[in-house]
């Protein structure tokens, strides 16, 4: 199966990703691929099989309400970028 | 909004989505405390788990799963046993990890039920699910010098969520907001969150479409964003209604998509077309083992819950003789009810509706003036029965009464302390009181004359002065009884 042009565009859009040209086409190979993998996948009967989420099996004790230290602003902005009043500073983001 | 005949035709079918704050002191994966993100400094609630750094592991916290389970069974949902957290793919910077962690496939509680009660009367919405999940950090958009950005505070990240989804059982703007007061004042009973709309510890997400009625197809919903008021929210639906059938009775097509609320313009405006529960590629979180209850602390949740208000407005219905309305008013607020039934405890000797009425009336009154909750504090339960039994003896009428309680609740002071200060006690002398009765005839002939003519309403008129020459302060029933028999005695004479 080969994705369209269109569906790479909307997956690369959903990962906030651009691609070039040339890029679009090697991808859109790479991922129809990986589709076929798993299409092959899904012929087997997997009906009565439960779905395994994770492979061990651990129960781990919830926490009790109990607050704790912070970091620091300095350590917290540390490896930002760009920082102003405190906090990230980020590209413009548009709600529309 | 115009009531449009053609609307008739048309059935708005609406289900609601709505994140509530859990009161917790922490975040829901990981330490860091809870802050109230619109006032606080930013950034000062921050940690590796909740900023999304890398190598670090989530952890469930207790109190946000007690508190999820309690307003779950508050629902009347069947809790899952075992329920799983799945990761929301999406990337927006609010969000640092670039996923949410929510529950999907298995959510805590599904199966709920809530009753309103509207104009119509009661009606049951069925509620789908209850799922616990984390709150986003808050973004600030700024424009300066001509350059735009933005700004992340992730405060708010991590916070713990409670996201409850009812079926599309709702038809109008009245039952939408029914329904987000009612599972607001479950809220705050099961002490959820403080119910602050403004403060977005309770955001409310109405679906919204429209069909002809009689159809049973579902017409294409809009998602409504942005809703800080319960005014807002019932606005806002009643907009979107009227908008989606002038769209199809024009021949045109309803767009999905999320729709933000614009107070000042009093309308819906397109935001972005929502992404497909596909598109946010769920699946199962890696980090963390399934949700498992023991039923013993399940148990235990559920014999923590408080009456919830509905049943306590039957109670209060059957047990204290009050009508509908009263019994809704007084069980909307737990800490109302806690109040009236307190003050009821510490007076038998004066009728539950009494009390009621003081309270539902003058009590609010006074507290809506200073503009906020009910507070008890303003007014203790035994200073408010303290001034309910002096006027019930008669040391002082009902006016003085209302005079001393809006005293009582700017200066704190009792009663009877007011009343001595001020000389408000009640006259019932008989001497006194015929006294002032003689005077005021006396002093107006010409109505006596007219009165003994007889105009009889104008005993009415006299009754007004006596109390006014008395400051307020005689006692009524006695002014009545001598007003009456000296008005006989000139009637005899005339």
């Amino acid at each position: 199966m080969r994705l369209t042009r269109e569906l790479v565009d909307h997956i690369a859009h959903l990962a906030r990703l651009g691609l070039s040209e040339e890029e679009r086409e090697r991808y859109r190979e790479q991922l129809s691929a990986i589709l076929d993998h798993f299409q092959r996948l899904q012929e087997l009967d997997t009906e009565a099989v439960p779905p395994t989420f994770r492979a061990v099996e651990a129960r781990r004790p919830l926490r009790q309400d109990e607050v704790q230290p912070s970091l620091s602003i300095s350590e917290l902005l540390a490896n930002a970028p760009d920082v102003e009043q405190d906090q990230f500073r980020v590209p413009p983001i548009l709600d529309t | 909004m115009v009531e449009v005949e053609w609307m008739a035709d048309y059935e708005a079918v609406i289900g609601v989505e709505v994140h509530a704050e859990l009161a917790t002191r922490s975040k829901m994966f990981c330490s860091c405390a809870v802050v109230d993100s619109t006032i606080a400094e930013p950034n000062i609630a921050v940690c590796p788990v909740c900023a999304g750094m890398p190598g670090v592991l989530p952890v469930v916290n207790r109190a946000a799963v007690e508190l999820g389970v309690r307003l779950a069974l508050a629902l009347e949902c069947e809790i899952l046993p075992q329920s799983f957290f799945a990761r929301k793919n999406y990337f927006y910077p609010d969000l640092p990890k670039g996923y949410q962690i929510s529950q999907y496939e298995q959510p805590l509680a599904r199966n709920g039920r809530l009753v309103i009660l509207t104009s119509k009367g009661e009606k049951t919405v069925r509620i789908r699910r209850v799922h616990l999940e984390e709150d986003t950090g808050k973004l600030t958009h700024i424009l300066k010098d001509g350059v735009s950005y933005s700004l992340i505070d992730l405060n708010r990240a991590g916070v713990p969520l409670l996201e409850i989804v009812t079926e599309p059982d709702l038809n109008s703007a009245e039952e939408v907001r029914a329904y987000a007061m009612t599972l607001r004042n479950i809220l705050r009973y099961c002490g959820i969150n403080s119910g602050d709309m403004q403060k977005g510890v309770i955001r409310i997400e109405p679906n919204v479409s429209v069909r002809k009625r009689g159809s049973e197809q579902l017409g294409t919903r809009t998602e409504i964003k942005n809703l800080n008021s319960f005014r807002a929210l019932e606005r806002s639906v009643a907009y979107e209604i009227e908008r989606q059938v002038r769209l199809l009775r024009e021949g045109r097509e309803v767009v999905q998509e999320t729709r933000g609320w614009d107070e000042s313009q009093g309308k819906t405006v397109s935001q972005r077309s929502k992404e497909e529960a596909h598109d946010y590629r769920y699946f199962p979180e890696p980090d963390l083992p399934p949700l498992t209850l023991d039923p013993a602390w399940l148990e235990e949740i559920r014999r923590s819950l408080p009456e919830l208000p509905m049943a306590r407005r039957r109670r209060f219905q059957t047990q204290y003789g009050l009508n509908a309305y009263d019994a809704e008013v007084l069980t909307n607020e737990r800490v109302v009810a806690d109040y009236f039934e307190a003050a009821v405890a510490q007076a038998p000797h004066l009728s539950p509706k009494t009390i009621a009425n003081w309270i539902c009336g003058e009590l609010f009154g006074l507290m809506n003036q200073v503009g906020g909750e009910f507070d008890p504090g303003r007014v203790p339960v035994e200073s408010l029965v303290e001034l309910l039994s002096v006027l019930d003896k008669g040391t002082i009428n009902q006016l003085t009464a209302k005079a001393i309680l809006a005293e009582m609740f700017t200066s704190g002071k009792r009663a009877p302390e007011l009343i001595r200060e001020k000389g408000l006690e009640q006259v019932s002398d008989q001497s006194q009181i015929a006294g002032w009765v003689s005077q005021v005839l006396g002093e107006n002939p010409e109505q006596v004359q007219t009165y003994l003519k007889g105009k009889e309403a104008l005993e009415q008129w006299f009754f007004g002065q006596v109390m006014r020459l008395a400051g307020g302060k005689a006692n009524p029933k006695v002014v009545q009884q001598i007003l009456r028999e000296q008005l006989n005695k000139l009637k005899e004479q005339a």
